[in-house]
């Protein structure tokens, strides 16, 4: 009589001592800026309702906890182990629903359209994290970072949920298949794997760097050559 | 020839083959005069004076590679589906443009290399017109007879910049046609006319299908033609006028002290053309450079951070990203002045250098011929002025690039831009004053070298107690290099009223030049060289050391 109720008290125990444990870390780490109960304060903005792909995603990357109030919370290393993670995710999806951390089979880059994804990439995300995802600048200190070997299930996430400036794209403007599609393209053209079939790749940024390469390197060594050649002349005695 | 010299080479039976061939050529070619007239020219040995030939033989380069790419390129705009070898770009829609470029990079047999290499030579390329003609400007070398040809220098490397604009273009890539969308938006800033420049150049609306073609046949034809026709005048001219050189011993305005052309600097230049081949294929085999595979095609609904152009065209993308968004709404019309106002001043920066000469010779009033170089020190003025000149346009190149310079040295590009917007008027300014500065400095210490001899580090001291140090005095040679160059009275306004005590009217223009003249070779803008009276007093040994 009692022994499927005492199942679901199994199930529901252990969630509970998730979000318990969460809870007590969250106290800890998280509550000075988001407020004690995650409900935000003029130093961090409210946590209802952001989900547990959020978590996993701010804290995975080591931006959460923020060192300090700045244009942006940068990517740093890494200070809760990936257990205390999930616990914290499932207390902030306790405050209320919203992403959840996606499986691997969401993320993986297997099976999916690598140029489908650089055309998804080029229309969405370019703007902001250049051709590539190599990074760039915006508006007041801010700045996109670089997707280079970023974890698939990161950027996933980061997709999902919109950290910090970027816009966030739900599977409504981007399906799972999407987000797969642009996690291949990242995976083939921004990744240690990756190939540059004519060398040096000189950041990925474009003219900038390859006219400094030009002039430092292309010309510094020509003057270099003409200042060799030109010491040395057809007179008979060498100065 | 005289008749017995005929009768004795007849005697030694036929001439060898190469005198054979060379005489079958003079007597349809004539060129054994022009030959022998130019054979033996004298060019001096400096560094510098080699930058010329890099440009020259990038140029050469560029060509070469060029034609090769020509054999591959398709330069149309019909809508292809690409199935080639780059898998990341795999069933995706472009151009026939963009996928024969894809083909040339990755299957075409080193492909991708002459890419690279005609790519890289024209980056080359034109930093060297920039610093060959920077080493003219600050020389002097453009004065009298060579204005014409530093005119042609300048032609070239404006046209070379928009060679390398519209080559930049051809590929369709996603990165250059952000590029060509921005030329686009120039032309149609410009007031009544902008909207139907654009149509007829891109044969209707942006893109059309019409403009990679254009630019092709610009970019091949229209624009190399009249750039060689230039390089060659520029070459004629420098024959004609000889080369200059720097002032020393032995060196006047009538001579030429170096090498002859040939066997020399035949041998020099030859081989000075394959070390500038090898270090351009070398950079190409070693950096990858405009990876329009990366960039994927061209479509007017995408956009990549970080569109920039080459570096050469860089300093109008600062002009554009500062310049703060203005414009005019009247009568149902727009004046996008945010745009129209860089795309006037594009053309200022780069009139502002090439008239110089001619101003510098408006206030000297100087007619004569000179062949002998200036030391930059030596004329203050004029390299306070290069020198502001170009730090306007680096100033403009980190406006071009702010984004990177935020990103790489994590500052605001607001505050990149604002400092851009100040620094537009202020930094040559300061640039001008500095420089200035600097040159009267080094006019003093070459005076003080002159007078009292090298400073040798041995510290003496006198029976006496006193201590002081050895200078050594100068060499003849020496002595004589630092004190060659010439320096100009201040011109004065002439007398306002004739012999007959008529007072003549002084034009505005005049006062205007005595006033720029005083700027340039006042008291405050040069340090007197040291007489010959002043050397004899203080060498005599009377109460100097």
């Amino acid at each position: 009589m009692f022994a499927p109720a005492d199942k679901a008290q199994a199930d529901d125990t252990a969630q509970s001592l998730a979000i318990d444990e969460g809870k007590k870390l969250y106290a800890v780490g998280c509550a000075s800026c988001h407020g004690t109960g995650g409900q935000g304060t003029s130093d961090g903005p409210s946590l209802v309702g952001v989900g547990s792909a959020a978590v996993d995603f701010q804290v995975g990357t080591g931006r959460m906890p923020a060192q300090q109030p700045g244009a942006q919370v940068p990517k740093k290393k890494v200070v809760y182990s990936q257990a205390e993670i999930d616990q914290l995710a499932a207390y902030i999806s306790s405050l209320g629903a919203g992403p959840t951390v996606p499986t691997e089979q969401q993320y993986s880059p297997e099976g999916a359209d690598i140029a489908e994804g650089g055309e998804l990439f080029r229309t969405n995300c370019a703007q902001c994290h250049n051709f590539t995802g190599k990074g760039g600048a915006l508006t007041n200190g801010k700045s996109a970072p670089s997707l280079e070997d970023v974890d698939p299930k990161h950027i996933y996430e980061a997709m999902q949920t919109g950290p910090q400036n970027m816009p966030s794209f739900p599977d409504t403007t981007l399906s799972e298949q999407n987000k797969k599609d642009i996690i291949a393209y990242l995976d083939a053209v921004n990744s240690d794997d990756t190939e540059s079939p004519g060398g040096l790749e000189l950041g990925g940024l474009g003219p900038v760097s390859e006219g400094l390469f030009a002039w430092v390197f292309g010309l510094g060594a020509l003057i270099a050559v003409a200042v060799w050649v030109a010491a040395r002349t057809a007179k008979a005695k060498k100065s | 020839m005289s008749t017995n010299e005929k009768n004795e080479s007849r005697d030694r039976g036929k001439a060898p083959s190469g005198e054979r061939v060379a005489d079958w050529a003079d007597g349809r070619l004539g060129i054994y005069s022009l030959a022998k007239a130019n054979m033996r020219k004298i060019f001096p040995d400096h560094w510098s004076f080699m930058l010329g030939e890099i440009c020259l033989y990038s140029f050469i380069i560029i060509i070469l590679t060029g034609v090769y790419l020509t054999l591959f390129f398709h330069p149309s705009m019909n809508e292809v589906e690409y199935h080639g070898s780059y898998v990341p770009l795999q069933g995706q829609l472009m151009s026939e443009a963009f996928s024969s470029t894809l083909h040339i990079s990755f299957d075409v047999r080193g492909g991708l290399l002459i890419r690279q290499i005609h790519h890289w030579a024209a980056l080359v390329f034109l930093a060297g017109m920039f610093v060959h003609m920077m080493r003219v400007f600050f020389t002097g070398a453009f004065r009298k007879p060579r204005e014409v040809n530093w005119l042609f220098g300048f032609l070239l490397f404006v046209l070379g910049m928009f060679t390398g604009f519209t080559g930049y273009s051809l590929p369709d890539d996603l990165l250059s046609g952000t590029g060509v969308r921005f030329m686009e938006g120039a032309i149609l800033s410009v007031p009544i006319v902008g909207t139907y420049l654009s149509f007829f150049l891109f044969g209707g609306e942006f893109p059309g299908g019409d403009f990679v073609a254009r630019f092709y046949s610009i970019h091949i034809l229209l624009l190399p033609g009249i750039m060689l026709g230039l390089v060659v005048g520029h070459l004629i001219l420098v024959f004609y006028h000889k080369h200059t050189q720097f002032a020393g011993p032995g060196r006047t305005n009538k001579n030429v002290v170096g090498m002859p052309l040939m066997p020399v600097y035949m041998a020099k230049a030859g081989g000075f053309f394959f070390l500038v081949f090898g270090v351009i294929a070398a950079v190409s085999a070693i950096a990858t450079i405009n990876p329009i595979w990366a960039m994927g095609p061209y479509r007017p609904d995408q956009v990549s951070t970080g569109a920039q152009p080459d570096w050469y065209m860089g300093f109008s993308e600062g002009l554009i990203r500062v310049m703060p968004g203005w414009e005019v709404n009247f009568w149902g019309h727009t004046l996008v002045l945010g745009v129209f106002i860089p795309l006037m001043i594009f053309p200022l920066v780069l009139v502002a250098i090439a008239v110089y000469p001619f101003i510098e010779s408006w206030v000297t009033g100087d007619k004569r011929e000179h062949h002998i170089l200036d030391r930059p020190r030596n004329a203050p003025t004029r390299t306070a002025f290069g020198v502001a000149w170009m730090t306007w346009y680096f100033v403009l190149l980190i406006g071009g690039g702010n984004d990177l310079w935020a990103t790489h040295f994590h500052l605001s590009i607001n505050s990149i831009t604002w400092f851009v917007r100040i620094a537009f008027f202020v930094a040559p300014v300061v640039a001008f004053i500095v420089t200035k500065r600097i040159c009267l400095g080094l006019q003093r210490r070459d005076k003080d070298k002159v007078l009292h001899g090298r400073e040798s580090g041995i510290i003496k001291r006198l029976p006496h107690g006193e201590f002081i140090e050895v200078h050594e005095p100068l060499s003849q040679d020496a002595l004589y290099t630092l004190t060659a160059h010439e320096q100009y009275e201040p011109a004065e306004i002439g007398p306002t009223v004739d012999e007959n005590g008529v007072e003549r009217k002084v034009k505005g223009s005049e006062k205007l030049r005595a006033r720029l003249s005083k700027a340039y070779y006042g008291e405050e803008s040069q340090i007197p060289k040291p007489s010959v009276e002043e050397y004899k007093e203080i060498t005599s040994g009377h109460g100097h050391h």
